[in-house]
């Protein structure tokens, strides 16, 4: 029987959420790691039960942790991210050098092939590898090392590197987004990188169409297209036909184009989803209605989907890794608020529902369809 | 067997209660009490300390008998009580709140 575990990281642990095929009545499992941030969860493509947890604490620091079990039993793995060679800095916030520090990882995402190998995306931000199921950790120090690296400045939550893309269809590929860097593209696996923000435009940075310099937010992909990529920026919904080599915007008759979450349905590579956010200060959704925005037109053209969601007084965030979408036949899409609700819809978002109200903020959502 | 008291978040970590006792060989000293736990408990390794440098993580404090050792060499020799059992060494997190 096929089953959906929705992975949710949040301030206060990880909690597994598990549904069969109707997604309407779930299990709750958790707190696990109670009391520590649980930055991102992510079980691999290629042997679900084999998860990967990001677990820090301002105290503590960097934890990893591996499941084997499909997230019934977790063992603390290797939390050891040691920049390679000379650190190098980047920029402050008040524009001095700042040696790059580890502070935690934002980001896991598993390889398409291998269960032993997966990715870290860290802040400050670089590229970590491991390849014996997260004992050890080797820095692609490549792209932390870029000419333009020295000029990367770090957005409000710091310069962390938050989206990892692996493409089947182009093994060596990786595209990487960090805050307020841009997005990156290797197509030699990690060995060099090629800024890709051509398009993109950011009227907070001096030189506005700059090649580097642009808060991304989150980038998105669908598998059978993997050319098409979809971006949520600061400001503005982006969209690119090439890779990531020039960007338009499709913001389109969104009410506000800031945000943090973008993904794109299952099934249907030119449906995508966003959450508005308010603005740069006003962190939480506009007018206290929280609204889904569907294009099924690849952007541009977006419906609110409202049915099942709060529709006043609702003032919550949706954060970067909040969303996810599972490949059964109706597609399902999840996300996660700053309010510890997590929603689900199982009609590709036509209608939603609240499958936990009361979590602690949500950090991130994943979902696994298990057949 | 020297006892060492944890922060709420590591005794989750290590799956133990608030206290661990530990045998130290040698002269017992903060750091060799550190490597005793972080051999016994390898979860713990980076959590208290730097895992390259070994520097104290900046917020955590060791205390033994009352005492904030916390700025001491990791190398001089803690007070007869803890290398006894007769009293704690403690890593205490800050406090959190508002």
């Amino acid at each position: 029987m096929t089953k959906v575990r929705l992975l949710v990281g949040t301030h206060k642990g990880a909690f597994v959420l598990t549904s069969d095929e109707r997604r309407q009545t779930w299990k709750v499992d958790g707190p696990h790691f109670a009391g520590w941030d649980v930055y991102h969860l992510k079980g691999s493509p290629v042997d679900p039960n084999r998860l990967y947890a990001a677990q820090s604490r301002g105290w503590f620091g960097q934890v990893v942790q591996r499941s084997d079990d499909g997230g019934a039993t977790w063992n603390p793995v290797g939390n050891e991210f040691k920049y390679e060679g000379d650190t190098h800095t980047h920029k402050w916030y008040d524009n001095s050098d700042h040696p790059y520090e580890f502070l935690r990882v934002w980001h896991l995402e598993p390889s398409l092939t291998d269960p032993d190998t997966v990715y870290a995306g860290v802040e400050d931000a670089s590229l970590f590898k491991s390849t014996d199921a997260g004992k050890t950790w080797e820095e692609l120090s490549a792209l932390r090392t870029h000419p333009s690296a020295p000029t990367w400045a770090p957005g409000a939550g710091g310069l962390c590197l938050h989206t990892i893309i692996l493409d089947k269809t182009h093994p060596d590929r990786i595209i990487t987004a960090i805050s307020s860097a841009g997005a990156f593209r290797s197509d030699d696996a990690g060995k060099s990188w090629l800024p890709i923000n051509r398009g993109l435009r950011s009227n907070y940075i001096p030189d506005q169409d700059a090649e580097v310099g642009h808060c991304v937010h989150h980038v998105a992909m669908h598998p059978s297209k993997p050319n098409v990529l979809f971006m949520q920026k600061h400001w503005d919904v982006m969209r690119s036909d090439d890779a990531g080599d020039n960007w338009r915007e499709v913001s389109g008759n969104l009410p506000t184009d800031f945000g943090f979450v973008i993904d794109v349905h299952s099934h249907e590579p030119e449906t995508v989803y966003v959450v508005p956010i308010t603005s740069d200060s006003d962190h939480f959704v506009p007018e206290g209605k929280l609204r889904v925005y569907r294009s099924r037109t690849g952007g541009n053209e977006w419906e609110a989907l409202t049915k099942g969601l709060p529709q006043k007084d609702c003032y919550v965030n949706v954060l970067r890794d909040a969303m996810a979408v599972d490949s059964l036949d109706s597609c399902g899409v999840y996300f996660g608020t700053s309010g510890g609700q997590v929603y689900a819809s199982a009609d590709a978002g036509d209608s939603w529902k609240a499958i936990v109200h009361d979590l602690p903020a949500v950090l991130s959502v994943e979902v696994q369809t298990l057949q | 067997m020297i006892r060492v008291v944890l922060p709420a978040n590591l005794r989750t970590l290590a799956s133990v209660g608030k206290e661990v006792e530990l045998r130290v060989d040698g002269q017992v000293t903060q750091r060799s009490v550190l490597d005793a736990l972080e051999a016994e408990y390898p979860m713990l390794q980076g959590t208290i300390r730097d895992s390259t440098t070994k520097k104290r993580r900046p917020l955590l404090r060791f205390y033994a008998c009352e005492e904030d050792r916390s700025e001491d060499s990791p190398d001089d020799p803690l007070p007869a009580e803890v290398a006894a059992g007769r009293e704690p060494y403690l890593i205490v997190g800050a406090i959190a709140g508002g």
